[in-house]
């Protein structure tokens, strides 16, 4: 008689099953990445009731509905400043903000650059998949210069940013930047950003094979897994002005970019109203419940 | 039964005694003693008085302000810091006001019980950022898109600024709905004797926590009064907020009219059907009058001298001014308007934004005769008296 052991799989007890199957397409990179968020989230061993997940709004504006954590889906380009309010709040929550690229770097771009001058004690993960899915494929501030969408019929006329000097500049104390191809990277970087205190922020580059892939020629999302494999070099701690992805053809430099120390927002209000204040201040966030 | 727990007031935010404040700082007196630990705000003329004020006191009392990069940030971080557990307010004027609808919105749509403070200016636009108007009110009701009920609360002097905004944030921990606090740069800028009482006088509003463990709680389910009882983040009830229309699970159901349908009435519904838990108004010799002023904030204040003025010469005018403007008292208002030769409504806006509801109220029983002004300034009691003599032919 043969035993049959039932492995459950670890991301199960993140999902709200209930509410399977997802809206994404077959193919897409949003799911890998939350797979290996997941994965990350167990190996850092963060109680799960302590953790809030934010999002805003597109394709990957749903990963909040799908985790089971607290989880709060916001307005288009708010995710931020929502995480900023649930974070000072109760400082005790880990707050992860979970967004594509034109709602973190578009509409919420000015969020973005803040809480990364801020130093905001909140973890970042943008899902950069070149356009907006969620409307049907127009031009984002990440599309590759000349590419096509909807918007941009006849190519994009813009650069696009170059997000991990975006928040570098700013003050990020964490940034990297992985492709879909790189779950074991990826996953390794989420756990150093969880357990990083301060603005953590991780570019994901993922495939959009339904709109930007088809629309551009570019194949399926395996060769886009091909290209990732392709044209990706590691370059731990390269200077984010080198990172920029302007064309489709370039090699695209990834790896952990920045790995710093800083006092967080809430560090350094804490500090000046205790030299201000003196004893009448009691620190926020340390055991105020 | 509805999970309303009054308590009183927490004493670290009360400051307790007689004061001589100006309607921004009492009614940040009156947030803090509400028991508003958390605050978000951008500067803008003529409210920002208010929220400098928090970032001085509230490291004593304990809590957090921050000025964020827009009025679009601090609406929606307020809305955070709730669903982590606090009371929250943010604070601003005319463009900003312009700025956070959207979440406001938001706020109705996933019953976020937070306060939204406005201390009118004149617009459009730019406008008049040092004066006053009251042009805001109907886009404090309806700003937003989408069907949705809010309710909206107007002080009429500093005093009441600190009085009245504890209403406001206790009817939004009631209720779960964004409250609108409607100032104007004439209250908010006006300095008067302002009494706190003692902290076990000020009546307050707990969060409605559910008394259901996870598994058992369903965040949108209504209570008996049609709002839902709350949770917050890190409690291990692993919740979904989310703004798409969703089920009491609080899961997205973007496309099903019937999960539509139920939300959105009872969003509107649980201010509807509790309105008259929810008025509040005050009447002056309303009893046997010919004429009754309605009118509401500085403007009902203003009206008392031409109110005055016409009884000198013996006309007997009598005067409801409303505390709660939406939603408005419509039995009350009906019942006055059938005994009256007509109802005068003084308001800082010229299109009538209060007064058109209130003929709306009416439908017919007495003429209502809007009496607008462009703001930029008060009304002359002059006008008023005009409005009213004119009302009596
Ligand atoms: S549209 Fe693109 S990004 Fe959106 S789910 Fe489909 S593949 Fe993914």
């Amino acid at each position: 008689m043969s035993v049959t052991t039932y492995r459950e799989n670890p991301v199960e007890q993140f999902l709200r099953t209930d509410r399977m199957p997802h809206i994404w397409c077959p193919g897409c990179g949003i799911g890998t990445s939350v797979n290996c968020f997941a994965r990350a989230v167990l190996e850092c061993g963060i109680p799960l009731d302590k953790l809030a997940i934010v999002s805003g709004i597109g394709c990957t504006g749903r990963v909040a509905g799908y985790l089971r954590l607290d989880s709060f889906h916001t307005t288009h380009g708010r995710a931020i400043p929502f995480a900023t309010g649930l974070k000072l709040a109760n400082p005790e929550l880990s707050v992860v903000v979970y967004s594509g690229d034109g709602d973190l770097a578009a509409i919420g771009g000015n969020h973005l650059i803040h809480a990364a001058r801020r130093n905001m004690d909140i973890k970042v993960i943008c899902v950069n998949n070149f356009n907006y899915g969620m409307t049907g494929g127009q031009v984002a501030p990440t599309t590759h210069f000349g590419r096509l969408a909807t918007t941009t019929p006849y190519g994009s006329p813009e650069i696009p940013f170059n997000l991990p000097h975006l928040v570098a500049s700013c003050g990020a104390v964490f940034v990297a930047r992985w492709t879909t191809y790189h779950v074991v990277q990826l996953q390794r970087s989420m756990v150093k950003a969880l357990k990083k205190k301060g603005f953590a922020f991780i570019e994901v580059l993922a495939p959009c094979p339904t709109l930007y892939m088809r629309r551009n020629r570019l194949g399926s999302s395996v060769d886009m897994m091909k290209l990732f494999k392709e044209k990706s070099v590691v370059k731990h701690g390269i200077d984010t002005k080198e990172v920029a992805i302007t064309n489709y053809e370039d090699p695209i430099i990834v790896g952990e970019f920045v790995d710093t120390e800083r006092p967080t927002w809430l560090d350094n209000y804490n500090e000046i109203m205790k030299k201000r204040l003196g004893d009448k201040y009691v620190p926020w966030g340390v055991n105020n419940g | 039964m509805a999970n309303i727990k009054w308590t009183t007031a927490d004493p670290k935010g009360v400051l307790t005694g007689a004061h001589y404040l100006d309607g921004n700082h009492a009614a940040c007196e009156g947030a803090l003693a509400a028991g508003c630990r958390f605050a978000a705000g951008y500067p803008i003329t003529p409210s920002t008085e208010v929220v400098e004020r928090f970032a001085s006191r509230i490291p004593e009392v304990g809590g957090v302000f921050i000025q964020m990069e827009d009025e679009i940030a601090s609406s929606i971080a307020l809305q955070g810091a709730v669903w982590a557990g606090l009371k929250a307010m943010t604070v601003t004027s005319g463009p900003g006001f312009s700025l956070m609808m959207e979440h406001i919105g938001l706020a109705a749509m996933t019953e976020t019980p937070c306060v939204f403070v406005n201390v009118q200016r004149g617009g459009p636009s730019t406008g008049t950022p040092t004066l006053p108007a009251q042009a805001d009110m109907m886009q404090a009701r309806w700003g937003s898109h989408g069907d949705y009920e809010i309710i909206a609360v107007s002080p009429s002097s500093p005093q009441e600024c600190f009085d009245f905004i504890i209403d406001a944030f206790n009817l939004a921990e009631i209720y779960r709905v964004p409250v609108m606090f409607m100032m104007d740069e004439c209250v908010g800028h006006m300095t008067e004797k302002v009494i706190i009482p003692e902290p076990e006088k000020i009546k307050v509003v707990e969060r409605r926590w559910t008394d259901k463990k996870p598994g058992e709680y369903l965040p949108f389910e209504p209570d008996d009064d049609l709002v839902p009882n709350m949770v917050k983040a890190g409690d291990g009830y692993r919740i979904h907020v989310t703004g798409l229309t969703h089920d009491e699970r609080g899961y997205p159901a973007a496309t099903d009219v019937t999960v539509h349908n139920k939300l959105v009435r009872r969003l509107c519904d649980k201010i509807y059907k509790n309105a008259h838990k929810i008025w509040k108004w005050e009447e002056m010799d309303t009893d046997g009058a010919e004429i009754v002023v309605m009118s509401y904030g500085i403007s009902a204040r203003v009206a008392l001298r031409g109110i005055e003025m016409a009884r000198e010469r013996g006309v007997k005018v009598g005067l409801l001014r409303l505390i709660v403007v939406w939603p408005l008292p419509e039995p009350r208002i009906r019942e006055i308007a059938d005994k009256v030769k007509a109802i005068v409504v003084p308001e800082l806006n010229v299109r009538a934004q209060v007064a058109r509801e209130i003929e709306r109220v009416v439908a017919g029983r007495c003429p209502v005769i809007p009496v607008g002004h462009a703001g930029a300034g008060v009304h002359d009691p002059n006008d008023i008296y005009n409005a009213i003599m004119e009302a009596l032919k």
